[in-house]
């Protein structure tokens, strides 16, 4: 709590540091592709938000599966914190995917694999969401949702990889793949400078969230104490 | 200890269940998950005639003829097979030739007549000078091959 | 001037290009927004709890909680 508290705001600092130098390399400190002109740019958001909905999801799951398990109540929190962060990262992936799909491909959606399971990602997170506060009881809520998030894990490596599996209109990996990534180096610079700032505004957003479901829980003790107090 | 054994397990075989029928359901739904057909698919006679198709591929080289009344004729190959396509209206911006597309339509006769054509991207990003330049170095080839090789085959 | 207007211009994606960095910045921004309200108002009403609750003790009621 106390080290959480200290962090906080470094984590804030990274994150303006790492997303100007981003958005200048990125607007206009980089080349425009050979192809798609300057509708490239698009990407330096549409992927970090991408990975972003995977990892957190992951982060999600994980957590959620400890709580589950070992019954931590921090990893409890954790989870708790993450998802509405994740949900806001997918939404954002498919808002700038349809941005940039579009002028380039023709299109602003199509049901191809790679949309439709990142469409599920973003239902998976609005119903882990609304299952963790459907309970009267939090902890049954936390229990529910974290089966929910168990079992939607299924779904991030058929992400990852359903642009191999199957014909889709999506192309195929860039960064992570085999014989190393087919991007330039001087578009892979923005590229991995936004991806540290969403990690980092990740983090940071999810140090305040945390530190307010623990200061709120530590609320709920003092007043049943100070309730109990009272009716004595 | 031993309860938190017990929920372990559970959550273990839980999740090795589910990921053993999300994998029986794909499967089975392979066929209509692939977003496109490819030229092979249609010479191999898997696709029907008449019925609403995606067919996807390169825009072979040399193959774009604009016709009259916006009318555009071209032939998608997968470097096996090619079929030629036409379609009438406005094309997207990464039409072109040896670009990837993908065709919405219905197979009339040997001519794949399209209502949609969608492009479709390859993974490559770079600067126009370093196209230009890997262009006249002689290495566009092998780039573009491989590029074509992941576009137009069936993706599995 | 001129150079300006070329890089808004966006090569002629300006409709595709801002408002993806907008969305973006804008969806961000209002969620840790909320997430720093939220934790303020938390800890805001703790400290008032428990600077109320020496008062509790020497007899004083629990006026804290009542105020929200």
């Amino acid at each position: 709590m106390k080290l959480a508290t200290v962090v906080t705001p470094w984590l804030g600092w990274l994150t303006v540091v790492l997303c100007g130098a981003g958005l200048y390399l990125g607007l206009y400190g980089s080349p425009a592709d050979y192809q798609q002109g300057e509708t490239v740019r698009i990407m330096y958001v549409h992927v970090p938000a991408a990975w972003m909905a995977l990892f957190c999801y992951t982060a999600l799951a994980v957590s959620a599966g400890v709580g589950l398990i070992w019954r931590h109540p921090v990893a409890e929190v954790a989870a708790r914190a993450t998802a509405p962060i994740g949900a806001c990262f997918t939404f954002l992936a498919l808002l700038t995917g349809s941005l940039w799909g579009k002028p380039m491909w023709g299109t602003w959606w199509v049901w191809d694999a790679r949309l439709t399971s990142m469409l599920v990602l973003f239902f998976l997170y609005l119903g882990y969401l609304a299952l963790n506060s459907a309970f009267d009881d939090p902890q049954r809520g936390a229990r529910a949702s974290a089966i929910l998030a168990l079992v939607g894990l299924i779904n991030v490596p058929i992400i990852k990889f359903s642009v191999d599996w199957w014909n889709t209109l999506h192309q195929p990996a860039s960064i992570v793949r085999m014989g190393g990534p087919s991007v330039h180096p001087a578009m892979l610079w923005p590229l991995f400078l936004m991806i540290g700032a969403f990690t980092t505004y990740y983090l940071w957003v999810l140090m305040l969230r945390m530190r307010r479901e623990l200061t709120a829980s530590r609320l709920r003790a003092r007043r049943r104490m100070q309730a109990e107090e009272a009716g004595v | 200890m031993k309860r938190k054994h017990k929920r372990l397990t559970f959550a273990a075989v839980g999740l090795a269940l589910v990921g053993v029928a999300a994998a029986l359901a794909l499967s089975a739904f392979e066929e209509s998950i692939v977003f496109f057909h490819s030229p092979t698919d249609v010479a191999e006679g898997k696709v029907e005639m008449d019925r609403r198709i995606r067919l996807g591929g390169l825009v072979e080289a040399g193959s774009v003829q604009k016709q009259a009344d916006a009318v555009t004729g071209f032939r998608i190959t997968d470097g096996a097979h090619a079929i030629a396509v036409t379609y009438q209206g406005i094309l997207p911006d990464l039409f072109r030739e040896g670009q990837g597309v993908v065709t919405e339509g219905r197979l009339r006769g040997a001519t794949f007549v399209a209502e949609e054509v969608l492009a479709k991207h390859d993974e490559t990003y770079m600067p126009p000078e370093v196209a230009d330049a890997l262009k006249k170095s002689g290495r566009w080839q092998e780039e573009a091959g491989k590029g074509a090789a992941k576009t137009g085959g069936p993706g599995k | 001037m001129d150079e300006i207007g070329k890089f808004l211009e966006m090569g002629g994606y300006a409709g595709f290009v801002w408002p993806s960095y907008a969305a973006v910045l804008a969806v961000l921004a209002v969620l840790l927004w909320l997430s720093l309200r939220g934790l303020r108002a938390a800890e805001g009403e703790l400290s008032r709890l428990e600077g109320d609750a020496g008062g509790a003790r020497r007899g004083g009621g629990h006026e804290g909680a009542s105020e929200t």
